[in-house]
């Protein structure tokens, strides 16, 4: 069963710095694994030979410059977009038998907001390889997706149609979506790509929530400034991998400027975790 | 008129009876696998698909006719028309594939390329001796004319199977039609379901072909989906209202015909699923015509009550004739225009939630904030309760951004 976040823990506003301790390379097993990736589409690969390791229970930021290949890393390892070369695994087993282990959170933009279906819908979509795609779906289904959607603050709006929700609650009712799920791993694609502060604050409360649990998560995020402070892990990627490890080691400007070349000017908002400069 | 009463009671004769109920629950299935051609807005890949038939249909034809065998035999025909559409079908994939060509472009190109070669096979037999009396041409616009008490049993039985697949398959198709990412993630193969709607696609084109003809079933397909999402924000109800409006259109259609045998089936048939589409697109009472004219005269209202209040608020005086008389209306001021109780009270509220809007787009900060939320509805209807506590808190405590 899922664990509830209290009510006053959804609507907190501030967000607290919620994080678990730095966790280093060897602390744990890894949960998802990806060894040697390629994915191109035309004639220059998007990703090249990528290797990563994202430990159990660990919060790991991908971060890289856009067209970096965040996202198609991701996708690719999950099996969205076909991949070149690379094998990828999920606690131990290969990806393709360990689908109901892994979360997956598109980018929002990604669907159609005006498809006929309600918030409660989409929530419920989360549990169909438990309900099976025949069965009617029961009361304990349904209870799940509720409870779902009261851990990100949407209990009001179950029966509301996608369309008519903010792109901050359209975002909160995917990660309920995936919440739903209950798998050890989660992999989230920019999930605060055009969001309000407080659902930024909802959705980083409930992945720390997560982590906590033990849960592996994994976010393709933007802002510099909140992954010293979010996460304990960091993947940098352009094309390549830039370097990956817990935040103290890896977050560093000189990887920073490795990762975005010359492109990014380092905004002292970064608040820069150890040895810094 | 007794003759149109018969058929529509079933009771002009057993053979008219079941091509009206064949064509029912085609109508049923067209309805139901076209929900999912739909919300996958894949709508125009049907058309291509049931223009590549003719040549098929054409070449069974000769095949048949050369064999010796009775050329107008609609199972073999149907099989021919498959063939040929399934060949259309890959040759639209393989150019979106393989080449830098859009959709809508292979689309365009296979459409008329195969409609084109049907047309030129058409006109071929038209011209050999056996072909004359063919009635080839009852493909194209669909006609009841010597259809056989089998040729309905047939379309009966194909309609039926389809309706069966969309029912086991309606989840993985949502899912898929939603959020192909998604799905592909937890184990679905969005190829494998993108396939079995155009196998359904293909098997109601096909077994349709007879009746509605091959130039108009894509519209048997799409409009009663279409008339359906005006009616419903939730996609089982989109499924079963177009499955409803699909089988009223087959069976009134079919009636029609029956009753004016001169007429192609085909538009009769269409005609009656657009009489459908144009009755929900005005009464629809979310997304209709008369509904958005109805929600701009609310939204006036609206937007004069929440102007008057506040100028109550602020003590100033309103010369507008629309606002008064809305004020006046809700009890919030008299006839003299001096405020009431109830509308001092609703001013002082009005004023608040202003305040709130005018601090929550800086809060907020979301792309959508202007798009799809309404500035007149109370908060609590639009926010969660973080959302507006945030608000709340930079509005006791502001602070430049």
């Amino acid at each position: 069963m899922l664990k509830t976040l209290s009510p006053e823990r959804v609507a907190q506003v501030a967000c607290a710095p919620l994080k678990g301790g730095d966790l280093g390379p060897e602390a744990t097993d890894a949960a998802l694994t990806i060894r040697a990736l390629t994915v191109s589409y035309g004639e220059a690969p998007v990703v090249f030979s990528v290797d990563a390791t994202f430990p159990a229970g660990s919060m790991t930021a991908v971060i890289g410059p856009n067209g970096a290949g965040k996202s198609t890393l991701l996708k690719a390892a999950l099996g969205i977009v076909p991949k070149l070369s690379g094998t990828v695994t999920i606690h131990g087993r290969p990806v393709e038998e360990a689908r109901a282990l892994v979360a997956y959170v598109p980018q929002r933009a990604s669907v159609d907001w005006d498809f006929p279906t309600r918030a409660i819908d989409v929530v419920l979509m989360g549990r169909y390889r438990t309900t099976g795609l025949f069965r009617k779906i029961g009361k304990s289904e349904r209870a799940i997706a509720l409870d779902a959607l009261a851990r990100v603050g949407m209990s009001a709006f179950a029966d509301r149609q996608i369309g008519q929700l903010s792109g901050g609650q359209q975002q909160r009712i995917f990660l309920a979506r995936a919440l739903a799920q209950d798998t050890p791993v989660l992999v989230l694609d920019e999930p605060f790509a055009g969001v309000d502060a407080a659902t930024e604050c909802t959705i980083f409360d409930v992945l720390a929530g997560l982590s906590a649990e033990g849960r592996t998560v994994v976010v393709v995020h933007h802002d510099l400034a909140t992954v010293p402070e979010r996460f304990d892990r960091v993947l940098m990627l352009n094309v390549r991998k830039i370097a990956e490890g817990p935040i103290s080691e890896t977050f560093t400007p000189a990887n920073v400027r490795a990762t975005y070349g010359g492109k990014i000017g380092l905004s002292d908002a970064i608040d820069w975790p150890t040895r810094a400069a | 008129m007794s003759a149109l009463i018969e058929v529509f009671s079933l009771s002009a004769g057993y053979n008219a009876a079941v091509v009206t109920i064949g064509s029912a629950l085609l109508g049923i299935a067209a309805g139901t696998a076209g929900t999912f051609l739909f919300l996958r807005k894949r709508a125009l890949v049907s058309d291509a698909l049931a223009h590549a038939t003719l040549p098929g249909i054409v070449i069974a034809f000769m095949v048949m006719v050369s064999m010796g065998g009775d050329g107008r035999s609609l199972p073999g025909l149907l099989v021919g028309s498959a063939l040929s559409a399934l060949l259309g079908l890959l040759l639209v994939d393989a150019l979106t594939r393989h080449t830098r060509l859009t959709e809508d472009a292979a689309i365009g190109a296979v459409l008329s390329v195969f409609f084109g070669l049907g047309v030129v096979g058409l006109t071929i037999v038209q011209t050999m001796t056996s072909g004359r009396q063919a009635g080839l041409e009852g493909f194209l616009l669909g006609s009841t004319a010597g259809m056989l008490f089998g040729d309905a049993i047939l379309i009966a039985v194909g309609a039926l199977v389809a309706i069966a697949v969309v029912f086991v398959l309606r989840r993985a198709m949502t899912i898929v039609s939603f959020d192909p990412g998604f799905a592909q993630a937890t184990g679905l193969s969005v190829r494998a379901i993108d396939i079995a709607i155009m196998a359904l696609v293909l098997l109601v084109t096909v077994v349709g072909l007879k009746l509605v003809g091959l130039i108009l079933v894509v519209a048997l397909l799409i409009i009663p989906a279409a008339s359906a999402r005006f009616w419903t924000e939730r996609s089982d109800w989109v499924l079963l209202l177009s499955a409803v409006f699909g089988g009223t259109a087959g069976y009134v259609g079919a009636a029609l015909s029956a009753v004016a045998p001169r007429l192609p089936t085909g538009s009769l048939i269409v005609l009656t699923a657009f009489a459908l589409f144009a009755v929900s697109m005005m009464v629809s009472p979310h997304r209709g015509v008369l509904a958005a004219l109805l929600k701009r005269r609310r939204t006036a209202i609206r937007v004069h009550r929440r102007q008057g209040l506040l100028a109550l608020a602020k003590g100033e005086m309103i010369f507008d004739a629309m606002t008064l008389a809305v004020l006046r209306r809700d009890g919030f001021i008299r006839a003299d225009g001096v405020p009431t109780q109830a509308g001092a009270a609703e001013a002082a509220k009005a004023l608040r939630d202003e305040a709130r809007w005018v601090i929550a787009g800086r809060v907020l900060n979301e792309d959508a904030l202007n798009l799809r939320v309404d500035v007149l509805t109370p908060l609590e209807q639009t926010f969660t309760p973080d959302q507006i506590a945030a608000i709340d808190a930079a509005l006791q405590n502001p602070r430049p951004a």
